[in-house]
């Protein structure tokens, strides 16, 4: 799981372009919106590709979104149980 | 009578410099544009996250425009902005189509999708400077002096706004320009088509 927490941190900041941002900025239960990072919509319409992209999670409804990526902990935990790849 | 207009200041970045009002402002070496873009954001000191997110055509634009206004009051915020360009967003457009060509590999990217028209690099620019005035981005096959002085002139003896961000914008691939003015009431340079080209072309 803190593998996982890590590669999720890298690929956010990666992926989202967060140029100011370093690993160790970003707390496991820090708000990942809403907060420090800056992120908007289109961040979460990236994020959802990335679920797919990555770990083989399709998100029917994008407003399933706000709960899977209310932090670094719970985007984890949800990606551990239900990935297909 | 007609109000007598002038270009306030003007921002041209291109072969790795960025010229203000005809001084170099900063110059540097890159290889690629994003890493030439990055670094004169850098040196600009400016604090906008949000700059790394944009494509390179609204870098390009975001930074001519915040060299001319970042030391300048513009409590104003009736200017508009006519920009144009020949690639329009063709260097995001190959990206984007680089992301959906595969139907194997399909994971079209929303982050780029958003820049894949030319005026989003307007809308970036009036975010940041709460600029509500009207907008345009038209596509040339080159710079129109001749088009840009009528329109740009019209916009502000008609009083549809105070002043305005003109120019010339252009990124495609490895190959990028930008020119861009702020004509208003104030300045030394006339606003004329001629002072237009000179500046464009020295």
């Amino acid at each position: 799981m803190e593998n996982l927490k890590l590669e999720l941190k890298e690929k956010i900041i990666e992926n989202l372009n967060l140029e100011d941002i370093e690993i160790s900025d970003m707390a496991d239960d820090d708000a990942l919106f809403g907060g420090g990072l800056g992120l908007d919509s289109i961040d979460a319409l990236e994020l959802i590709v990335m679920l797919d992209k990555d770990y083989g999670i399709k998100l029917s409804d994008p407003k399933q979104g706000k709960a899977i990526f209310a932090s670094i902990e719970v985007m984890a935990n949800y990606i551990s149980k239900n990935r297909t790849k | 009578m007609d109000k007598k207009l002038y270009i306030q200041s003007y921002c041209k970045i291109k072969n790795n410099e960025v010229i203000l009002d005809g001084k170099i402002i900063f110059k540097e070496d890159s290889r690629l544009l994003k890493d030439f873009l990055k670094s004169a954001f850098k040196n600009s000191e400016i604090s906008y996250s949000k700059f790394f997110k944009m494509d390179n055509l609204c870098k390009l634009a975001f930074l001519a425009t915040e060299y001319i206004l970042k030391d300048f009051e513009h409590k104003n915020t009736n200017i508009a902005v006519v920009f144009s360009n020949n690639a329009s967003s063709l260097d995001t457009d190959r990206s984007y189509q680089d992301s959906i060509n595969d139907i194997d590999n399909y994971y079209p990217s929303p982050a780029v999708f958003v820049y894949t028209l030319p005026n989003i690099s307007i809308g970036e620019i009036s975010i940041r400077h709460q600029l509500k005035s009207e907008n345009a981005f038209f596509v040339f096959d080159n710079y129109n002096a001749d088009f840009h002085h009528c329109y740009e002139n019209s916009l502000i003896q008609t009083e549809k706004s105070d002043g305005v961000l003109g120019g010339w914008v252009n990124v495609d691939s490895e190959n990028y320009e930008a020119f861009v003015y702020l004509v208003s009431e104030y300045g030394i340079m006339e606003h004329t088509e001629k002072n237009l080209i000179i500046l464009y072309k020295n």
